[in-house]
């Protein structure tokens, strides 16, 4: 309970986990997460454009140093898909990964920045209500997966043909002998349903959890002088454990991106 | 932890995202490095080719040297050749001219020689004439005894 505003812990943990919405029209699911679209907006113009500035000015000659820190990314990306995905990953699917990661780290990223002194600052915006990380948002998360969810289909299809893909739906794992046709259909169904899942939910689980041991450590810093103590040296260390969170989970975000589309494409 | 629009307007923002990395960052990004890429190799290639290509031309000359030497020694051999030939010819005319005054010398001598004795005999026979004249002078007729005294003069 940094704020005096505060009354209870619960009030000050539901504050930090509420978002800004903004109602498009009477119904429930036509509500906008402002912070998490605004935020996941200015990100990724930010994380995109900077690299879109040093492509623009891209040299074959010797790099600048930037162009170097960017090409490290780059080739980074660009092995990581090569080695998964075969076919020709330069129009879609490497920069699709490029796009995924940067996103996706930056996002995470975001949740470095000290929630406390944060919402003061908001506040002092005008804005009561704001998280600024959008990955701890289920919403954001899930869009990605739906996204990655349609290309999936989109690949398969562009891949096996309309009748290729069905036929597969029906007739694999276990073979195309009509009877069995129940049991493969809902296998894929399964599979269809818990990739978007376990691929968003992985991620939100994380970034969450992560921005809860934030807020829980900033609630014992409110208990007096050895909280505070205790708190900072165990924030420090979290802090530090969620550079490792953030780098990973945007990494296995990417990752499942280019294996989910890669497999689309390929079959089983 | 509930799900609603927000959803949708994320999937289009990573939609838009995708779409400008793909039209706008990946491709000068992957043209740049595979260009450099091209490059390096190009100019490693390059380097074996000179490197070879110095390699034939250190042997060319290693061989033109050794041509050159050769030709220039035959040259030598020959001028050398043709030293002695000379040397060789210009002994033989002296010789031969000297040959050629020795023997004119000796022909010279000896028609002196010749020249010598005829006068002798005729100083002789004049002197034998005029010796007898005085001894005879009164008992030889200068014109009756002529023919002898020329035929003695030829003896001597």
């Amino acid at each position: 309970m940094a704020d005096s505003a505060y009354n209870t812990p619960a009030d000050y943990i539901s504050h930090h986990l509420t978002n800004n919405t903004y109602a498009l029209s009477d119904h429930d699911l036509m509500i906008l997460h402002l912070d998490s679209v605004v935020m996941a907006i200015i990100i990724g113009l930010f994380s995109i454009g900077l690299i879109w500035l040093v492509a623009r000015k891209a040299t074959s000659a010797v790099p600048t140093k930037t162009q170097a820190f960017v090409e490290l990314i780059f080739s980074f990306i660009d092995s990581q898909v090569s080695a998964i995905f075969h076919g020709n990953r330069h129009t879609f699917v490497a920069p699709a990964a490029l796009t995924v990661f940067l996103w996706v780290l930056m996002m995470n990223a975001m949740d470095f920045l000290p929630i406390d002194i944060m919402s003061k600052f908001y506040g002092f915006l005008g804005l009561h209500e704001w998280k600024h990380v959008p990955t701890s948002d289920v919403n954001t998360t899930f869009g990605l997966a739906l996204g990655v969810w349609f290309l999936m289909i989109f690949f398969g299809i562009k891949a096996k043909g309309l009748g290729g893909w069905l036929h597969e739906f029906f007739c694999e794992p276990f073979g195309s002998k009509i009877w069995v046709w129940p049991a493969n259909f809902l296998f894929n169904l399964i599979e269809y349903v818990s990739k978007p899942l376990s691929h968003s939910l992985r991620l939100f689980g994380n970034m969450y959890a992560g921005e809860v041991i934030f807020l829980l450590l900033g609630l014992w810093a409110a208990t007096g002088v050895s909280g505070i103590f205790f708190s900072s040296i165990l924030g420090a260390g979290w802090a530090i454990f969620h550079i490792l969170i953030v780098v990973l989970q945007a990494y296995i975000f990417m990752m499942l991106t280019v294996v989910y589309l890669a497999m689309a494409q390929e079959g089983h | 932890m509930n799900l609603n629009f927000t959803l949708i307007a994320q999937a289009i923002a990573f939609a838009i995202l995708i779409w400008f990395t793909i039209k706008f960052v990946w491709p000068p990004l992957l043209n740049a490095i595979e260009k450099r890429q091209k490059e390096i190799a190009d100019g490693l290639a390059a380097a074996q080719e000179g490197k070879l290509s110095l390699e034939v031309a250190a042997k060319k000359n290693a061989e033109s040297l050794n041509e050159v030497k050769q030709k220039g020694a035959e040259i030598v051999s020959q001028a050398e050749k043709r030293a002695s030939e000379i040397v060789e010819s210009a002994k033989k005319v002296a010789k031969e001219e000297g040959d050629r005054i020795i023997t004119s010398a000796k022909s010279e001598i000896d028609q002196e020689i010749n020249r010598a004795k005829e006068d002798l005999r005729t100083q002789v026979s004049t002197l034998a004439i005029a010796g007898a004249e005085k001894i005879l002078s009164k008992e030889i007729d200068k014109k009756a005894h002529a023919d002898m005294l020329s035929k003695l003069a030829k003896d001597l």
